[in-house]
């Protein structure tokens, strides 16, 4: 946004003593970012086998009708969760609002495989509740109706469930940062709390809402776990199948390229519903909001909407898995699990951080440079979100192993030395796998924040003789600390939680947390499984909690400085 | 990159990094890609460790992302061995041109031709049968004696058996192609379909739990499943399992026998410790390491004369469909195209 700005006051090209790095620089590491992706999209090329005309003339329509309706179904879901739950805790007052402001983004730290078996675990036709009302009422099967959890609505319930902390993340930011000359005048103008949130908040708070459901998107369109486990066939499932049961990765990749262009019809409209809109604030008059005080009936909906998703999306689960954590042998301190939690967290946070770095210097690099090509690049490099792990990882394994295996041939052949495999098969090769997986998540983020910085603010700092780099350090970062921390978390939930990639790039004898939860669940030991999926669900509230404050702290005139 | 941030980045990477052995490569190793998982494989390369000293490398994965990792890495891989939990994959191994023949007299002794490849590439490390399974009292004695009674009218909304995604089904649908021709078992399937208490879903063991909680009557699933609930620690899963009962199918005379699967291993086509693997090939068919995968998995072993675990022994004995394992993987991809034009999920 306002890009012609910051070209216009660009001082001349001669003050700059690397003219292009920004440019170039850019778009050499979106291109590596998306090496992978492209690897898959070129499988495009390859001759087409007659099982896509198989998979057209039987399951094809299956797989995007079922995705469409997931996506359609989720983003339904973490909108009405997302929304009202920001709006409440963010501008009105009722009992237990500070508690609900970091509960609300508990179920994040859950991921939506270990979710899908344990309601499966409480909710299906064996389980517990239904066993019980069986008991109670005498029924047999077939004699009662029941929700069948394994569902296309199961999956969106419990697919809602995990991402609606998105939406509520960057929509309860969004209503935070406004500034409040906006709402107070629609106060004036007669706006009461409804009107004042629908006329002015909610389309204020737009590009960030969109953003957040972007995510949630993506996110469903590359779920893998709970669609296999609940039976669904979806893209994900059907590129698995054709893959590995078809023995045919060209199709699988066509699929996936298939699935890719849904995610570029996303992104397209993300763009064109801010085309033009400025969101940043002219006035930065801020002050404590003065919230709605909520009384009667309104105070117990409020409390109940947003006691509901916390419940629903963390308590109980966590809850069902301390029940099968208990009844196990796994120990939490030996050595071993230990290693687990350390291997988890380390790879997190170097992940976390080199997404953030990524993110910022493209982000800033197509602030100071705007180019269509830089765009389109930033862009394909931040599709990798909707691709499933395991196609990001074969994406990232081919690449790698190439460029092992030439070095290796020319060193052999050169000096008679064979340098073997140097980057495939180690954590670099996985650690480039997150980034290229979860960059969409920092890169949203911190474009939102740079998007909400006045362009005459790099106009200042620039004419005051800063160079580009300085302004992004000294002025653009401290502005954005809360943006950047978000980000920064996010990523490291997300890895976290992160599996298909792990699994598949891992070194020789390194695991992980999700790792040791998926051997035992896949086995159907979902008792086994219980105490490394607690785990991580564990160590994912550490960073949600520490975001929760971040955004709290991120309003402006909020006490520190800003 | 900011050099504190770069300095944080190097520290942390070094610190992950710090117990894992720098190179693969040394002596006196042997690197093993799984797709049977760790807990159900790592006991018995500890034990091979401390026979042999020496050390064993694991990664484990599914199997189809592993032939990949080991195709893309080609000659240089550091992959000796190749575990699978069924055929097909590893006659996929051995298509793609991953695997290299190996003779050992050993082996060739131990394992029923059968459950070898012929041109010696790989090796079946132990079986499992998928019978059908009954809850007692709601299909009478002899009512089922075959595969092929399950598409009578009369099942129509009383069987269960999860999705054709899962390995399992496709390769007892390529057993049947085998067995049958493509024709018939598409019939089979859509006739199987038919009878559907619910779309396929969960897994295994969600079928038998299904079955015994009164969903459907009849239930698909591969013996160990129903074995480690028999012998598990969980009361419900004991109470669900000691309701089924299990129909060996295909026994009569000149019938063609239930259908088994097995896992398996084979040494990789560069193999840098080539007779490292071939020694844990042969320690994992020992009769001690056959006897715990049957005791620990509830597996039968493919080795003759070693027991069978208590559990299997009640389910009984049975004679198991001979056709040669390779044919599995040669015909799975036929067998998921039949599945989806039979629409089973």
């Amino acid at each position: 946004m306002n890009q012609d700005a910051v070209q216009a006051a660009a001082p001349p090209a001669r003050t700059w003593h690397r003219p292009d790095a920004w440019r170039t620089g850019v778009v050499l590491t979106a291109l590596v970012l998306a090496l992978p992706v492209l690897v898959v999209f070129a499988h495009l090329f390859l001759p087409s086998t007659d099982v896509w005309q198989h998979l057209r003339e039987t399951v094809l329509r299956d797989y995007v009708v079922n995705s469409l309706l997931l996506m359609l179904g989720v983003g339904a879901g973490v909108l009405l969760i997302g929304i009202p739950t920001a709006w409440l805790v963010s501008l009105c007052e009722f009992p237990g609002r500070r508690i609900f402001q970091w509960a609300l983004l508990l179920p994040l730290a859950m991921p939506a495989y270990i979710i899908a078996y344990t309601y499966t675990g409480m909710l299906d036709f064996p389980g517990p509740v239904q066993t019980q009302l069986r008991e109670w009422f005498g029924w047999g099967y077939g004699d009662y109706w029941f929700p069948e959890i394994r569902s296309l609505g199961g999956a969106m319930a419990m697919l809602s469930l995990v991402l609606y902390p998105y939406v509520y993340l960057l929509a309860r930011a969004a209503f935070l940062e406004q500034s409040v000359c906006v709402l107070e005048v629609s106060r004036t103008l007669g706006n009461g709390p409804w009107a004042g949130f629908t006329r002015v908040a909610l389309p204020l708070a737009r590009p960030a809402i969109i953003t957040g459901l972007s995510l949630a998107l993506m996110e469903t369109l590359a779920d893998y776990g709970t669609v296999a486990y609940f039976g669904i066939p979806t893209f994900t499932t059907g590129i698995f199948r054709t893959w590995f049961g078809m023995a045919d990765p060209a199709a699988a990749a066509q699929l996936s390229a298939l699935l890719m262009s849904f995610v570029f019809v996303l992104i397209v409209l993300e763009r064109w519903s801010r085309r033009r809109a400025r969101f940043h604030h002219t006035s930065s008059r801020y002050t404590q909001l003065p919230r709605y005080q909520l009384r009667g009936w309104r105070r117990v909906a409020a409390v109940a909407v947003c006691a509901l998703p916390v419940l629903l999306g963390f308590v109980l689960p966590a809850l069902q898995l301390a029940n099968w954590a208990a009844g196990t042998t796994e120990t939490w301190m030996s050595a071993e699990f230990l290693r687990l939690v350390w291997n988890s967290l380390g790879l997190a946070a170097i992940a976390a951080l080199l997404a953030l770095a990524l993110a910022l210097f493209m982000a800033y690099g197509q602030r100071l440079r705007p180019s269509w090509s830089n765009a389109v690049a930033v862009r394909v490099a931040g599709m990798g979100y909707a691709v499933p792990g395991t196609v990001i990882a074969v994406g990232v394994m081919l690449p790698f192993a190439w460029l092992d295996n030439t070095v290796d041939a020319w060193m052999r052949e050169s000096f008679g030395i064979s340098t073997g495999l140097i980057l495939s098969g180690t954590l670099v090769a996985l650690i480039f796998a997150y980034c290229v997986r979860f960059l969409a998540v920092s890169l949203q983020t911190v474009e939102a924040a740079l998007g909400k910085i006045k362009p005459s603010m790099d106009d200042a700092a620039r004419s005051l003789g800063m160079p580009p780099n300085r302004v992004l350090r000294v002025v653009h970062m401290p502005i954005m600390r809360g943006s950047l921390l978000t980000a920064l978390l996010l990523v490291f939930v997300d890895v976290l939680k992160e599996l298909p990639a792990t699994l598949i790039l891992r070194p020789f004898n390194f695991n992980t947390l999700a790792v040791r939860t998926f051997e035992l669940a896949s086995d159907e030991r979902l008792a086994d499984a219980a105490s490394a999926a607690l785990a991580i669900v564990i160590a994912g509230i550490i960073p949600v909690i520490l975001l929760s404050r971040t955004i709290s702290r991120s309003r402006p005139g909020h006490d520190t400085a800003a | 990159m900011h050099p504190r941030l770069a300095r944080l980045l190097i520290l942390l990477l070094l610190a992950l990094l710090g117990p894992i052995p720098a190179t693969a490569l040394a002596q006196g190793e042997v690197n093993v890609y799984s797709a049977r998982q760790e807990a159900l494989i790592k006991p018995l390369l500890d034990e091979f460790t401390e026979q042999t000293g020496i050390r064993v490398n694991l990664v484990t994965a599914q199997a189809g992302a592993l032939l990949q990792r080991l195709r893309s890495e080609g000659r240089n891989s550091p992959a000796d061995l190749i575990i699978t939990v069924d055929a097909g994959n590893l006659h996929n191994a051995q298509t793609a041109g991953v695997l290299q023949p190996v003779r050992s007299e050993a082996l060739e002794a131990a394992i029923p031709a059968q459950y070898r490849d012929p041109e010696h590439h790989w090796f079946g490390l132990s079986m499992r049968a998928r019978p059908i399974m009954v809850v007692e009292g709601r299909v009478a004695e002899g009512e089922i004696s075959r595969y092929e009674d399950l598409t009578d009218r009369r099942y129509r909304g009383r069987i269960c058996i999860r999705s054709s995604d899962n390995v399992y089904n496709q390769s007892m649908i390529a057993a049947m192609i085998v067995a049958k021709g493509e024709a018939e078992t598409e019939a089979w399937a859509r006739g199987l379909v038919a009878n559907l208490a619910r779309p396929p879903r969960g897994g295994d063991r969600d079928q038998i739990r299904a079955a015994a909680a009164g969903q459907c009557d009849i239930a698909i699933a591969n013996t160990y499943y129903l074995a480690q609930m028999l012998a598990g620690d969980d009361a419900n899963d004991r109470e669900a399992a000691r309701r089924i009962r299990v129909i060996w199918p295909n026994q009569g005379e000149g019938d063609r026998g239930t259908h088994v699967n097995i896992s398996g291993a084979g040494v990789t086509a560069h193999a840098p410790n080539r007779d490292n693997a071939i020694r844990l090939l042969e320690f994992l068919m020992s009769d001690a390491s056959q006897q715990w995968y049957a005791e620990a998995n509830q597996e039968y072993p493919v080795k003759e004369g070693v027991a069978w675990s208590e559990t299997l022994e009640r389910l009984g004995r049975f004679r198991a469909d001979e056709i040669n394992m390779a044919l599995l993987g040669e015909y799975n991809a036929r067998a998921v195209r039949l599945m989806d034009r039979a629409r089973w999920r």
